[in-house]
């Protein structure tokens, strides 16, 4: 019976907690709470992508190598090269939960640009050879690898996009809020440098673009 | 006076509102049809009847392929250019990414074919490769680039369609696009939680407010007892019929591309 008379009292003290509740929780995805973990994922997203693509490269290496020894066998020294570079590049992986550190994505990438140039090494010594150029086998891998080279840079863009995305909301307002008082543990992640086989391209100009 | 005046602002607020994205894609042609000849290399009759073929080819399987020529790429690379025109131009069905795209870039003598992400594995980056080669750099070289654009137009429609039982399906899921069952699906789930959340509080907060009191905790209103600390008798009733929101897919008028993307795939040469 006491009980019973105490109950609506204590109804009506939990009531404005309900209210504030009801109201306040639609509103937290309106004030940009979910900014930053949407944004890290897109950068994690991104950076799968990265990965998935460098991995399609190291793929079709095998095949490539064996398709070149068959006619180019004494481009030992290039044809080793390559397979060693690949094997640095697929020992080295960086997970999401490493993308914060710099030093873990820069081995990766200067591991994955070794295995850029000694690829190129051997594109560069195929053409000496007329029939394996003519070769299927070879014109296919070739484009599977320039498609893959060109997806890669895709990704890379992509994932410098995503990166930039959400290191902006860890450091501008409003999200910055959230990233102090909420999310205290996300860091920003380290992002690409420009490639140096991409600062090293010679630009090689005959004039050709007023000729036509 | 006033309202013109009002009208005024506003115009100029959304124009504003709308800069970036204007300067943003100054530098890339507008998608004016499925051929955009904006090199003038493409004779009338052949952009006719490609534009014909090729909106054909969009009603039977979806897949969307658009012909582009440009005087020249700026000094950039065409792959970034082709990637960045595709993904502006957003060729080919949303969740299919099912979008060609033919650059040629007359100046630079260099020519790519884009695939969107979806037809990455049927026209591969070989059969592009094969296209460009066989077809596109040997009539280019002879100066005949209507009779290269329509022969590797109709071989990549061939090697699309060298799959057709994918092509179908792939026409079929595209066919019901004003239905759009995601948007069904989260109007669904939206309705079914405001009516939990909001129904229980509405049966906890109303009755004390407007009801009749009856006993401690005990409630009449609108002709129910309701217990709001207890199981309530009376359940909490909430019209939830928000219809789903749909999308009308593109009209029959202008060309626009259905929100596709690509990856990098295909391949690119020169002649």
């Amino acid at each position: 019976m006491f009980a019973q008379r105490l109950a609506p009292p204590s109804m009506f003290r939990t009531l404005p907690a309900f209210l504030m509740m009801a109201i306040v929780l639609p509103l937290l995805a309106g004030c940009g709470y979910n900014t930053i973990p949407t944004a890290e994922e897109n950068a994690k997203a991104a950076w799968s992508e990265v990965l998935n693509q460098y991995q399609r490269r190291a793929d079709l290496i095998p095949n490539l190598v064996e398709t070149v020894k068959g006619y180019a066998s004494h481009e030992k020294d290039t044809l080793d090269a390559v397979v060693e570079a690949r094997a640095k590049a697929t020992q080295i992986t960086v997970t999401p939960e490493t993308l914060k550190d710099p030093e873990a994505l820069k081995k990766f990438q200067d591991a994955q640009a070794g295995l850029t140039s000694a690829l190129s090494r051997l594109i560069a010594v195929s053409e000496a050879y007329p029939d394996l150029k003519a070769n299927q086998n070879f014109l296919a891998l070739q484009a599977q690898l320039e498609g893959t080279e060109n997806r890669i840079a895709v990704a890379r863009r992509d994932y410098i996009q995503a990166v930039k995305d959400y290191n902006l909301t860890l450091k501008t307002f409003p999200s910055v809020l959230w990233a102090t008082f909420w999310f205290r543990s996300n860091q920003p992640f380290a992002n690409f440098t420009i490639d140096d086989d991409k600062l090293q391209t010679p630009k090689v100009d005959f004039g050709t673009k007023q000729g036509g | 006076m006033g309202r013109n005046a009002n009208l005024a602002f506003l115009a100029l607020f959304l124009s504003f509102l709308f800069l970036p994205f204007t300067a943003l894609a100054a530098d890339l042609p507008a998608l004016t049809g499925r051929v955009v000849d904006n090199a003038g290399i493409i004779d009338a009759a052949t952009k006719a009847a490609l534009t014909q073929k090729l909106a054909d080819f969009e009603t039977k399987g979806s897949d969307q392929i658009v012909v582009a020529t440009i005087n020249n790429l700026d000094g950039e690379e065409i792959e970034p250019y082709a990637n960045r025109l595709f993904r502006f131009w957003k060729l080919g069905q949303a969740k299919e990414n099912n979008g060609v795209l033919l650059l040629v870039a007359k100046d630079d003598h260099k020519m790519r074919i884009e695939v969107g992400y979806g037809l990455e594995g049927t026209l591969t980056d070989l059969h592009t490769k094969l296209i460009i080669e066989n077809d596109l750099v040997p009539a280019f070289r002879a100066g005949d680039f209507s009779g290269g654009i329509s022969k590797a137009v109709n071989d990549m429609i061939m090697v699309l369609e060298g799959n057709p039982e994918e092509l179908v399906a792939r026409g079929e899921r595209n066919q019901q696009a004003p239905f759009n069952s995601d948007d069904l699906f989260f109007a669904v789930f939206i309705s079914i939680w405001a009516i939990i959340f909001f129904g229980s509080i509405a049966v906890s907060v109303l009755p004390p407010i407007f009801g009749q009191k009856l006993g401690p905790g005990r409630y009449r209103w609108l002709g129910m007892t309701f217990e709001p600390h207890r199981r309530s008798s009376g359940g909490g009733w909430s019209s939830g019929s928000s219809g789903g929101g749909w999308s009308s897919g593109g009209g029959g008028g202008g060309f626009s591309g259905g929100g596709g993307s690509s990856g990098g795939g295909g391949s690119s040469g020169s002649w």
